[in-house]
C-alpha cells in the first residue's frame, strides 16, 4: 500500500470504507427480515465479499455499467443505491427500485449505470459485453464490468461473448467473484484449471487479486478502467473472497459442504471492513472513534430505511399488466388487440 | 403398504428403487449428490449408488443435458435434474433439436430414454426468472412427452413410468408442492401416459385442471357445490399424450367446460385442450369453452401483484356460476 496517501486520498478511502459499511449493514437488516419473515422470497447475502464490489464501482464513474448478479446488493449499493429504494425493492413496495416487480434478484438501477442482477447464473454476460459494444459503437468513453461468480465459469456463454470482446477489443471488464464456492458445492470440484486462464485462451489480459483487500482491487480495476477507455480491453478479473452467510439466506445447515472453522477463520483474519478500518487507523486517517461514530450512524440510516420500507404501500393492482412492453400502459388489452 | 409422504419424499422413493432395479438408471445435474438438491429429494442417493451414477455437475445446463443426451443414446438412462423449470430456456437446443428428433432423424434407429425432472409454478416470491410454468413450449414439440403429476401418488407413478420410457420425456411437478403428502403405495406403482384422472364426477360443468391448477379445480368444486351446482374435475396427468376422450366424453356429459393451466394463458395448454373440446364436442356445448391460465405478465416479485396473476379457486368457481347460469 501507498506509503503517505492520507494528505490527498483520505475522502476517498473513507468513502470506501463507509461503502463497505453500508453493504455489510444493508445485509445484516435484510437477514433479519427474512428470518423475522417480513420479507418475501429468498435472498443472497453478499456480506464478506464488500471489498470486491467498492474496490471496483469506486474506479467506476456514473455513466459507467455494471451487469449484477443474483448476490447482487453489494454491487447496486456500491454503484450508487440508496437503501430506501433497496428496501422497498426486497419488500416488493411500489417505490422500490423496481416497482416491486424485480425484488432482490433482478434490482436495476439504470441512473446509476447499473443494468441489473439476474437470477441466471452467468446470464448477464452478454448483456454486459452488448452494453461494452455499445460504448464503442457510440464514441461513449464508459466501460462496462460484468460481476459474475466462479459458479458462472462453466457456462458456455461467458466462452462466447468472451471470444467476441477480445475480438472486436470492448471496452469490457469480467469480473470473476470467486467466494470458494459453486452454490453447494466447493469451485474446486466444479472448474478444471486455471479460471484466469480461460481469459488468457482469448488473449484477454487476466489478473488475480486479493478480494478483501479493498485498496488492491480498487489501484487494479482504476488501472483497467483507464485502459480499457482508451481501448485496450477487454481484460479479465479473478478476485479471492469469501461469502459469510450460505448459497441464500435459508441454507443454514451447511456443514457438510463447508466448515464452521473455515467460516470463522475468513470472518476473524480477513474481513474486508474490520482489517481496512484497522489500516486507516494506523495511517493516521480516521481514529477508532471516528469510524465507529461512522457505523452508528450507517445503521440508524439503515434501521429508518427498514422502517420506511415496512411501512410503505405495495404497488396497486393496476399495476401488474404495466411495463411488459415499452409504450403500451397496459397489456391485457393491448394483447387483446383492444388498444386504442 | 400404503402410507402418506410427501411428493418430495415419492421423488426419492423412485430414484431408490429404480436405480436399484436397473444399473443403466443415472442422475445428473447442479447439486444433487452430497446436497441431495436445494429441494432435498435426492437425499441418501449418492450414498448408496456411488458419484459414477449420482453425478453432481457444474452450473452448465446445456453442456449436461447434452451429455444426458449422448450417454442415453449409448445404454444408459439418464434422469436429468434442472433445477427451476425456468432454466429450460438454457436447454432448449440439446433437448427440442437433438433429444427429441433423434429418433425421428435416424428412421428409428437411435433411443434418447432421458427424463428431465423439473418444475413450475409461481406465489414462492421468487420473481420472473424462478416462477414460470413453461411446459406448453416443451409440448409443442414433437418427440417429447410431457408428464404433470399434481400429487405425490401420481409423481411416483408416473415418474417411474417415465424413467422406463424409451423417449424424452419432461416432468414438471410444482415446486409449491414438494411438501405436500398423499397416501402413496409402498414400491411398485406405474401410472400410464395419457390416461387421465377424473377426481370427481358431476353433471353441470367439467373443470379440467393440470399440475398446480387441480387443487385449485377440486376446492372450486367443493365451493360450487354449495350452490348445487355439480361439477366434474379431470386431471389429464400428462398433456404428451392427453387423454382427450375422457376430456371430450366429460364435455359432452356437461355441456359447459372451463380449462385451468399455470402456464401464460396465450398460445398454450388451455387453447390447446380448448381447441380439442371444440373440435369434438362442439354440438354439445351450452356455453363457450372457458380458459384460465397464469396472466400474460412476466411474474412480477412484489406479493401484491404476483398472486394476482394465478387463477385461483375463487376465481374458477366465479366464472363456473356465470356459464352455468348462462352469463358467458
Amino acid at each position: 500500500m501507498a506509503k503517505k496517501p492520507a494528505q490527498t486520498n483520505a475522502d476517498d478511502y473513507l468513502r470506501m470504507y463507509r461503502q463497505m459499511a453500508k453493504i455489510r449493514a444493508f445485509e445484516d437488516n435484510a437477514n433479519r427480515l427474512y428470518l423475522e419473515a417480513k420479507m418475501p422470497g429468498l435472498t443472497h447475502m453478499y456480506s464478506g465479499e464488500e471489498a470486491v464490489a467498492v474496490g471496483i464501482c469506486e474506479a467506476l464513474g456514473s455513466t459507467d455499467k455494471i451487469t449484477s448478479t443474483h448476490r447482487g446488493h453489494g454491487h447496486c449499493m456500491a454503484k450508487g443505491a440508496d437503501f430506501k429504494q433497496m428496501f422497498c425493492e426486497l419488500l416488493g413496495k411500489a417505490e422500490g427500485y423496481c416497482r416491486g416487480k424485480g425484488g432482490s434478484m433482478h434490482i436495476a438501477d439504470q441512473d446509476n449505470g447499473n443494468l441489473g442482477a439476474n437470477a441466471i447464473v452467468g446470464g448477464s454476460m452478454g448483456i454486459a459485453t452488448g452494453a461494452a459494444l455499445s460504448a464503442k459503437l457510440r464514441g461513449s468513453k464508459d466501460v462496462t464490468v460484468c460481476f459474475f461468480g466462479d459458479g458462472a465459469t462453466a457456462q458456455g456463454l461467458m466462452y462466447e461473448v468472451m471470444n467476441m470482446a477480445a475480438l472486436w477489443k470492448l471496452p469490457v471488464i469480467y469480473a470473476c467473484e470467486n467466494n470458494g464456492y459453486s452454490e453447494y458445492t466447493r469451485t474446486d470440484e466444479i472448474a478444471a484449471g486455471s479460471i484466469t486462464a480461460r481469459a488468457e485462451a482469448f488473449g484477454i489480459e487476466a489478473h488475480k487479486v486479493d478480494g478483501q483487500d479493498v485498496l488492491a482491487v480498487n489501484k487494479l480495476t482504476t488501472d483497467l478502467v483507464a485502459r480499457a477507455r482508451k481501448g485496450e480491453g477487454p481484460f479479465f478479473i479473478e478476485l479471492e473472497t469469501y461469502r459469510y452467510h450460505g448459497h441464500h439466506v435459508g441454507d443454514i445447515n451447511r456443514e457438510y459442504y463447508r466448515t464452521k472453522k473455515e467460516e470463522a477463520d475468513w470472518k476473524k483474519n480477513r474481513d474486508p471492513i474490520t482489517n481496512f478500518g484497522k489500516w486507516l487507523t494506523k495511517e493516521g486517517i480516521a481514529s477508532a472513534d471516528d469510524l465507529a461514530a461512522m457505523d452508528a450512524e450507517i445503521k440508524d440510516e439503515a434501521k429508518a430505511a427498514v422502517d420506511y420500507a415496512l411501512a410503505a404501500d405495495y404497488p396497486p393492482e393496476e399495476e401488474v399488466d404495466a411495463h411488459v412492453f415499452s409504450g403500451v400502459a397496459h397489456a391485457r388489452p393491448y394483447l387483446s388487440g383492444d388498444a386504442a | 403398504m400404503s402410507r402418506q409422504i410427501t411428493l418430495s419424499k415419492a421423488i426419492n422413493e423412485v430414484m431408490f428403487e429404480e436405480m436399484r432395479r436397473d444399473p443403466s438408471v443415472i442422475l445428473i445435474g447442479e447439486d444433487v449428490a452430497e446436497a441431495g438438491h436445494p429441494f432435498k429429494f435426492f437425499a441418501g442417493l449418492v450414498e448408496e449408488f456411488g458419484t459414477d451414477r449420482v453425478i453432481d455437475t457444474p452450473i452448465a445446463e446445456p453442456g449436461y443435458m447434452g451429455i444426458a443426451v449422448g450417454a442415453a443414446m449409448t445404454g444408459t438412462r439418464p434422469v436429468v435434474d434442472l433445477m427451476f423449470g425456468d432454466f429450460l430456456y438454457l436447454v432448449m437446443d440439446q433437448l427440442c433439436n437433438q433429444a427429441a428428433k433423434a429418433h425421428y432423424m435416424s428412421g428409428g434407429k437411435l433411443t434418447v430414454p432421458l427424463v428431465v425432472n423439473t418444475n413450475l409454478g409461481a406465489t414462492r416470491r421468487s420473481a420472473a426468472q424462478h416462477s414460470q410454468s413453461i411446459h406448453a413450449l416443451v409440448a409443442h414439440i414433437p418427440g417429447v412427452k410431457v408428464v404433470l403429476p399434481s400429487n405425490a401418488h401420481d409423481a411416483k407413478g408416473l415418474m417411474k413410468t417415465a424413467i422406463r420410457d424409451d423417449n424424452p420425456v419432461v416432468i414438471f411437478n410444482d415446486k409449491m408442492m414438494y411438501n405436500d403428502k398423499a397416501e402413496v403405495p409402498d414400491g411398485e406403482l406405474l401410472i400410464p401416459f395419457g390416461v387421465a384422472n377424473v377426481l370427481r364426477e358431476g353433471t353441470d360443468i367439467t373443470l379440467v385442471g393440470t399440475s398446480s391448477m387441480v387443487g385449485v379445480c377440486a376446492t372450486a368444486a367443493e365451493m360450487l357445490e354449495d350452490d348445487g351446482i355439480s361439477a366434474e374435475v379431470i386431471d389429464p396427468r400428462t398433456i404428451v399424450p392427453l387423454d382427450e376422450a375422457t376430456i371430450v366424453n366429460s364435455v359432452k356429459k356437461t355441456g359447459r367446460a372451463i380449462v385451468v393451466d399455470e402456464g401464460h394463458q396465450s398460445f398454450g395448454v388451455t387453447a390447446e385442450i380448448a381447441s380439442r373440446i371444440a373440435d369434438k364436442a362442439f354440438y354439445y356445448l351450452d356455453a363457450p369453452v372457458q380458459r384460465m391460465g397464469a396472466m400474460d405478465v412476466p411474474i412480477p416479485f412484489s406479493p401484491a401483484l404476483e398472486d394476482l396473476t394465478v387463477p385461483t379457486p375463487e376465481g374458477v368457481a366465479d366464472r363456473a356460476r356465470a356459464l352455468v347460469r348462462g352469463e358467458i
